[in-house]
């Protein structure tokens, strides 16, 4: 796009953008990390993932604080508009997906004192998912790809299918043992955070499509979640 | 814009159409092309204007916008060399037809300028010519009410009707400029052009004057021509914007303002004009 004849403008519309693409940059590290640490069992890996947490909340704010200036002070219009008002948005969804990265880790250093009864691989193939969601959307705003953020909003189906399989997995677990009740209901809140982060990634990949070209989506995002109907009998003779 | 636009089908929202109103444009034009001398100043304009709404011209210096709006009231008419094509027409009477009366058409087609310019008369006399020269009032007691009713639909008559023997010029800029719309609105036009009526008034008197535009178009079509992009989304219901004498595009000023479809509009708008 060519640029704004009054230069400051410009500089400012670039460094929101930029300050996006840092909180990105963080918070995609974070959720990597965090699912790292969660298959090693690293507790010191996930410490400093929670003390990473005040960073994003800072450039978040920063962020908003960049765009009602904008706003204020040079009354964008069109695209510029659309940008400094998805900014706002996008600031939100991903300083929410830093914080269940945060919280992720939080679990798995209870989760690193506590026998290592069942494994977190399912857990971390939805991690992969996200994460390569969370990667593609950054490369969609940073390059004003349309279509790779829509590639993204459809693949959240697939996080929900991951999740309902880990939920039912995570149940039988629970029923077989009650020891196991501890473990399992972190992981069951990991995998919970996890799906919840693909939610705000789709988020974070409308408000691209509605900054590029100024359209919302309208039809229903799909989803497959479907453990909030789930009912279990406990087996027979327990 | 650098957008890929994908082609997407059933997901996502097609782009909210212009809304227009449901009844016939009161202003057609159809390929109207201005010269002033060699220069060809409209090219090929074509537009419907709509009753009960604003209309804005925008556009950089020179795009054609006042012209355009002076092509409407026939006021080019006066000027040396200019030559119009194209067809326009007001509720369907062909403007540039060479039996219209162009006195009578500019009594319809009213205009207010960019500076305020009452007549060096009284306040009571600058409402009171039009509707004299035209006969519009047979007797003293209308001509009296004719001027109260004008002054009180220009949010005026309040600040002014003590003293309707002074002079229009002795008003302050603001109140002068509502005096011109008053004397406009006295002879009951259906349509007003404003031309940049605010660019000479602080930002007080600017906001009466949209205040004004605002209760006006609920019975008369009004066009501006604005340099204010703030002024033109604030005011009005359709923008149409104008560049090197082409309308490159005219739709509501939601749409205008938010997704202008042409590269030039968002250019201009988002003030990225090179």
């Amino acid at each position: 796009m060519a640029d704004h004849t009054v230069k400051s403008f410009d500089e400012a519309l670039e460094h929101l953008r930029n300050t996006l693409l840092r909180l990105g940059g963080i918070v995609e590290n974070s959720l990597a990390e965090a699912v790292a640490a969660l298959a090693k069992r690293d507790a010191d890996l996930a410490a400093q993932i929670v003390q990473r947490d005040s960073e994003v909340d800072a450039l978040c704010r920063s962020a908003e604080d960049q765009a009602v200036k904008l706003i204020a002070l040079r009354q964008p219009v069109a695209s510029d508009l659309r940008l400094v008002v998805g900014a706002i948005r996008v600031a939100v969804d991903l300083e929410r997906v830093g914080d269940y990265a945060s919280n992720i880790a939080k679990r798995t250093i209870v989760l690193a004192q506590l026998p290592a009864l069942i494994g977190v691989g399912p857990i971390q193939r939805m991690g992969r998912i996200v994460q390569e969601m969370l990667k593609d959307t950054l490369d969609a705003f940073s390059t004003h790809d349309v279509e790779k953020a829509h590639s993204v909003w459809v693949r959240d189906e697939q996080v929900d299918e991951a999740y309902n399989a880990v939920f039912r997995n995570l149940l039988t677990y629970m029923m077989e043992d009650p020891r196991n009740i501890t473990p399992c209901t972190h992981m069951l809140f990991i995998a919970k955070n996890i799906e919840r982060i693909g939610d705000h990634i789709t988020n974070v990949s409308e408000t691209i499509r509605f900054i590029e070209i100024g359209e919302q989506v309208v039809q229903d995002r799909p989803k497959r979640d479907d453990s909030a109907f789930a009912i279990v009998e406990p087996p027979a003779g327990v | 814009m650098e957008n890929k636009i994908p082609s997407l089908q059933a997901p996502f929202s097609t782009p909210a159409s212009v809304v227009v109103p449901n009844e016939p444009p009161s202003i057609v034009a159809r390929n109207v092309n201005v010269w002033y001398g060699e220069k060809h100043a409209i090219k090929d304009v074509s537009i419907d204007i709509y009753r009960r709404q604003v209309t804005a011209f925008i556009g950089p210096s020179g795009c054609g916008k006042s012209t355009f709006l002076r092509v409407l009231n026939r006021l080019n008419d006066i000027i040396e060399g200019c030559r119009v094509t194209g067809k326009i027409t007001l509720d369907g009477d062909d403007i540039y037809d060479p039996r219209i009366d162009v006195v009578q058409l500019r009594a319809r087609v009213g205009m207010v300028f960019q500076k305020p310019n009452p007549f060096p008369k009284s306040i009571y006399e600058n409402i009171a010519y039009g509707p004299r020269i035209h006969g519009l009032t047979r007797t003293k007691k209308e001509l009296d009410q004719l001027v109260e009713r004008s002054l009180r639909r220009a949010a005026l008559w309040d600040e002014v009707k003590d003293r309707l023997n002074e002079a229009g010029t002795a008003l302050s800029g603001g109140q002068q400029q509502r005096l011109c719309i008053a004397r406009a609105i006295a002879v009951s036009p259906d349509v007003i052009l404003m031309d940049e009526p605010c660019s000479a008034l602080d930002p007080i008197a600017t906001a009466k004057i949209e205040e004004l535009m605002d209760e006006l178009r609920r019975e008369y079509t009004i066009i501006i021509v604005t340099h204010s992009m703030q002024q033109a989304a604030r005011v009005s219901q359709r923008t149409a914007f104008f560049h090197l004498g082409d309308l490159v595009e005219v739709g509501s000023t939601e749409q205008i303002f938010t997704r202008p479809q042409d590269k030039r509009t968002q250019d201009y708008i988002t003030g990225r004009f090179g």
